[in-house]
């Protein structure tokens, strides 16, 4: 399994892309499944962890998957049950015209040429199969209507591209039908998940999430001690010690952010970012150990995982009996807590509509989730005047920033985060309109993507963001690319260094604290990460 | 989810009412073509003297292309002066929608407007000519 | 083949027309019209029923703009990120009634080098609708040959796509527009390499099928005319059901009638229920106020979770150890 995979050299992979398709009709242009665009599979004891079926090693790239016997049925069951419970899918497998609108919206087939990357491809592949099944016409005419048998081949392929999509929605932005290839490869994972056909990059933090809370497996007091070398790097830095509290009862917040954030740079550095805000504002408010992941993996397989993963953020936040409780950055974390969570496992009535401590705005947009993001309440602090500022620290950076496409697409937060870091920085620098807000590309690595050994397929996907952003690197000297989702603070910093070294990555929480005058600290020398700040190199 | 039944319930109705609507618009009216009259004096004194009621052309060239031929007649008129028209017998006839056709179709209300309000068609023939005196036997 | 076959299909439709209708004039002057009207309609609302009979488990509107912000010093997107149900009827007629999502549409290019761009690309917004809207225009136009008395709104409509006053009779320009428009969508099929891929006969034939109405309605007014009074009198025959056939019809209108029948009998069990199923898009008509409004899912059941509890009982003495507070001693 452990087989080295290369990945292209950048201008390599760009001359690979070829958008002239194939002489043979996709139907009969077999898929291969080749290294470097897959993830290895999932393994048996990950699987069995939280109940899945077929729980067993299996590898992608083996013949055999180890599939049960009944296989085909098991996935047509799957399929009919989904029909019968979401009009989306049922909507989007009958209405599509093929236009062809959604095909070049998709960043992974213009980041490869493959057409069956083109979203209505993407769609397609399935749709042949339930037209065979499902509709008169395609069990009458076969082939003529577009219809086709589901065999291993048709299952293999499926997969491969079911896992070519991040769910990105960007290609339901431009349908004029709104068909949204996410949510048909939602579907598309969920029906392969009954036969055990998940990835390890996703079972793996599926499992950590449901037994640990979160998706590293971070365990109770790893938390803390991670919690704890930030502490400590942020009084080397501002010469204040934050003292936050972990599943303390009776604090008047919780707060969720992705496990992410814990664990690898630049994520850390937004971590120690909220915590120096959070200090700062004197905050009631405690983290989770429980609830200690805001992500949710789960989504990426089925939706009853996602909401049993889910389940343990209003659990928390009872037990704890808190207010409310407020999010911090990430983007899938998002689609689910906004358009999920309350559906899932609400209603939230033990806890109140978040009122913020400080200012006193009463956030009724979240009068029902009684969960606000992290940006609303900065933003909020920002436009009261609550916090110091001192932009000039940033000063070093010339930035720009990247939507995450479920903030943008599932939510429509655009202008908190830009309100932010507008605040707190000098040198702004929008990346062109057609490739960010609600039109933004994906980093190329979400959904459980962002494995090592797909690489070739995550630096594909992530061509057109990262494009975006060489444009504003040349033109205005952009240096930083800020975000806010944890998912993309660990993959586009691999896709800026592949395609536009120089440019790094941050949370907009980092930037925040670095400008954020804190009380009682110290004349500051560096920036979080241990940089000098401009105008302070010399020392 | 009740939302979801609105919508639903919403999309039927409005096929109904649009695709049902020549159905029960017309329900309880009967289906009845418009009779034309031919019996202006002048036709009537036509056939006293040819013995048959005959137009310019056939009856069913008329009735398909009259338009077409009032069309080449005013161009014939206006751009080109022309005012004789030689007709599939070979008989000729002065060019003049008041002068012959209507000389003979004298009844508007009962010939031309038979048919075009049937099938809702608003010539502009007498946005330019004046509208000749209804004459009926 | 993908093109042949639909393409052959047409042709034979016109040809079974033409010939049979010399058989049987009541065939396909009646009997088809009516089932095939039975079968659009009834096929049409059961379609629209199944497609409901599935619930909406969430509510996930694809947002595209800025969202209602709890700030009211942000500026929501109102039409294209609707959080109320007005909003949303805004959104939906801007999307039935000028394709806002097509007229999004960009066309992504790659240049040697690591050059992408994505320049506006507004040709399929203006097919598309060019297509549409003749249609509407020359299906509600018909309605002169389906009612008595025509009403004087449908009177205006015929006078306005007329008013170029071209030949007689006059030039319809949603005729030329109708034709023109399909063929640029097939050639846009034909000729975009993508979407030539992706293309079914399913796709073809629609276009193929429309084509030859508009080219037989077309023939009929302008060239090869046909007895309109006789011609209404059978459409009103058929409308009041007291169906005539009157003589004198030519072949020609006997061919436009059955590529109609076609068309309608084909619709319910084709993509062309795209035409229902928009209203029906869940990424579309649904407002987004998650955070504000309660969202029912009728099937939402119990999961197994990891509570709590377990978490403590798996981890206490770590807890305890790390100064963690704990339930249980
Ligand atoms: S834009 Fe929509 S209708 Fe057009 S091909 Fe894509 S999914 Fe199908
Ligand atoms: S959701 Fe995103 S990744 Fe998936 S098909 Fe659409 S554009 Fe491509």
């Amino acid at each position: 399994m452990a087989t080295k995979v290369t990945t292209p050299k950048p201008d390599q992979l760009v001359t690979s892309i070829d958008f002239t398709p194939p002489k043979t009709g996709w139907m009969d242009t077999p898929t291969i499944i080749k290294p470097g665009t897959f993830c290895w599979g999932a393994k048996g004891k990950n699987l069995a962890t939280v109940e899945f079926p077929n729980a067993r090693d299996w590898n992608p790239s083996d013949q055999d998957w180890k599939l049960p016997e009944n296989w085909q049925e098991i996935f047509l069951k799957g399929m009919e049950d989904l029909l019968g419970k979401y009009r989306s899918f049922k909507v989007f497998m009958d209405i599509c015209v093929r236009c062809g609108a959604c095909a070049d919206k998709c960043h992974f087939f213009i980041g490869s040429g493959d057409p069956k990357n083109m979203p209505v491809g993407r769609a397609e592949l399935l749709r042949s199969v339930y037209r065979k099944y499902f509709t008169a016409s395609g069990k009458m005419l076969g082939k003529v209507a577009g219809a086709r048998e589901l065999t291993v081949d048709v299952l293999k392929e499926l997969w491969y591209y079911a896992y070519q999509c991040t769910e990105c929605r960007r290609c339901s932005l431009y349908c004029p039908y709104g068909i949204d290839t996410a949510e048909i490869t939602i579907m598309c994972r969920e029906m392969l998940n009954l036969l055990g056909l998940n990835t390890d990059w996703i079972s793996g933090p599926v499992a950590n999430c449901y037994m640990k809370g979160n998706h590293l497996g971070l365990e109770p007091h790893a938390i803390m001690n991670s919690i704890e070398g930030m502490i400590d790097d942020i009084e080397t830095v501002t010469g204040v010690r934050v003292n936050p509290s972990f599943n303390r009862k009776g604090a008047e917040i919780l707060f969720v952010t992705p496990s992410g954030d814990l664990f690898a740079d630049p994520g850390t550095f937004t971590c120690m970012g909220y915590l120096a805000l959070f200090h700062e504002l004197g905050l009631d408010y405690t983290w989770s150990t429980y609830a200690s992941e805001g992500g949710n993996f789960g989504f990426f397989t089925s939706n009853e995982m996602a909401k049993r993963l889910n389940s343990k953020i209003y659990a928390e936040a009872k037990r704890l009996g808190v207010k409310y409780i407020i999010g911090g950055e990430c983007g899938h974390m998002w689609r689910v807590l906004h358009q999920y969570m309350d559906t899932w496992n609400g209603p939230a009535d033990f806890l109140e509509v978040p009122v913020s401590p400080i200012t006193g705005t009463r956030f009724d947009t979240a009068k029902v989730l009684k969960m606000i993001h992290i940006t609303e309440f900065t933003a909020d602090l920002i436009k009261h005047g609550k916090l110091k500022l001192d932009p000039s620290r940033n000063d070093d950076l010339v930035v720009t920033y990247h939507d995450s496409c479920n903030t943008s697409r599932g939510m429509g937060l655009l202008d908190e985060p830009r309100y932010v870091i507008k605040s707190v920085c000098n040198n702004f620098y929008e990346m062109p309109e057609n490739t960010i807000r609600e039109q933004t590309f994906c980093c190329g690595s979400g959904t459980g993507l962002n494995a090592s050994e797909n690489m070739e397929l995550r630096m594909r996907g992530g061509f057109p963001r990262a494009n975006a952003v060489k444009h504003v690197k040349e033109k205005h000297g952009v240096n930083m690319l800020a975000n806010i989702c944890a998912i993309d603070r660990a993959t586009l910093s691999a896709s800026m260094d592949y395609w536009v070294p120089g440019v790094r990555v941050t949370g907009v929480h980092e930037m925040v604290a670095n400008a954020l005058i804190m009380k009682g600290e110290k004349e500051r020398e560096t920036n979080l990460r241990g940089e000098p700040l401009p105008g302070k190199e010399g020392n | 989810m009740n939302n979801a039944w609105k919508i639903v319930i919403g999309v039927v109705i409005g096929f109904v009412a649009v695709f049902g609507f020549p159905f029960y618009y017309n329900l309880g009216k009967a289906n009845v073509a418009p009779k034309l009259k031919y019996d202006t004096p002048a036709i009537l004194e036509y056939e006293k003297e040819h013995g048959k009621k005959e137009c310019v052309e056939p009856k069913e060239f008329m009735a398909k292309e009259h338009m077409q031929l009032l069309n080449t007649w005013r161009d014939e008129v206006v751009r080109y002066g022309q005012r004789i028209y030689v007709n599939s017998r070979g008989e000729s006839f002065h060019i003049s929608l008041q002068n012959t056709c209507l000389n003979c179709h004298s009844n508007k209300k009962e010939f031309c407007d038979k048919c075009h309000n049937y099938l809702a068609v608003n010539p502009y023939c007498f946005s330019c000519h004046i509208v000749p005196k209804e004459k009926q036997s | 083949m993908k093109i042949l076959i639909p393409f052959f299909a047409v042709i034979a439709l016109v040809v079974i027309a033409l010939v049979g209708a010399q058989a049987s004039h009541a065939l396909f002057g009646i009997w088809i019209p009516y089932a095939a009207v039975l079968i659009f309609v009834f096929g049409f609302i059961f379609k629209v029923l199944k497609w409901g009979r599935s619930p909406v488990p969430f509510r996930i509107p694809t947002t595209a703009g800025q969202m209602k912000s709890f700030a009211p010093w942000i500026k929501q997107n109102k039409l294209d990120n609707p959080s109320s149900s007005l909003g949303v009827l805004g959104r939906m007629l801007l999307e039935v009634l000028a394709f806002r999502s097509l007229f999004r549409n960009t066309k992504t290019q790659l240049y040697p080098g690591t050059k992408l761009t994505y320049g506006s690309e507004k040709f399929l917004w203006l097919g598309g609708l060019a297509f549409h809207w003749s249609f509407l225009i020359i299906f509600v136009r018909h309605f002169r040959f389906f009612m008595q008395d025509v009403p004087y709104p449908i009177q205006i409509v015929e006078h306005l796509d007329s008013f170029l006053q071209i030949g007689a009779p006059l030039l319809y320009i949603t005729d030329v527009v109708l034709l023109g428009a399909v063929t640029f969508l097939f050639l846009r099929r034909v000729m975009m390499p993508q979407i030539k891929y992706i293309s079914l006969p399913a796709d073809y034939f629609p276009l193929l099928l429309i084509f030859g109405i508009g080219a037989t309605g077309v023939l009929m007014r302008y060239f090869a005319k046909v007895p309109v009074v006789s011609v209404k009198e059978l459409v009103m025959g058929l409308l009041t059901f007291s169906p005539v056939i009157p003589q004198g019809i030519s072949s020609l209108f006997y061919a436009h009638l059955f590529l109609v029948s076609t068309l309608l009998a084909y619709f319910p069990l084709s993509k062309l229920m795209h035409m229902g199923g928009v209203f029906l898009s869940p990424t579309r008509n649904m407002a987004n106020n998650n955070r504000e409004v309660r969202h029912i899912n009728p099937w939402n059941y119990p999961v197994h979770v990891h509570t709590y509890e377990e978490y403590e009982d798996d981890f206490r003495e770590k807890m305890k150890k790390a100064g963690l507070p704990v339930e249980k001693e």
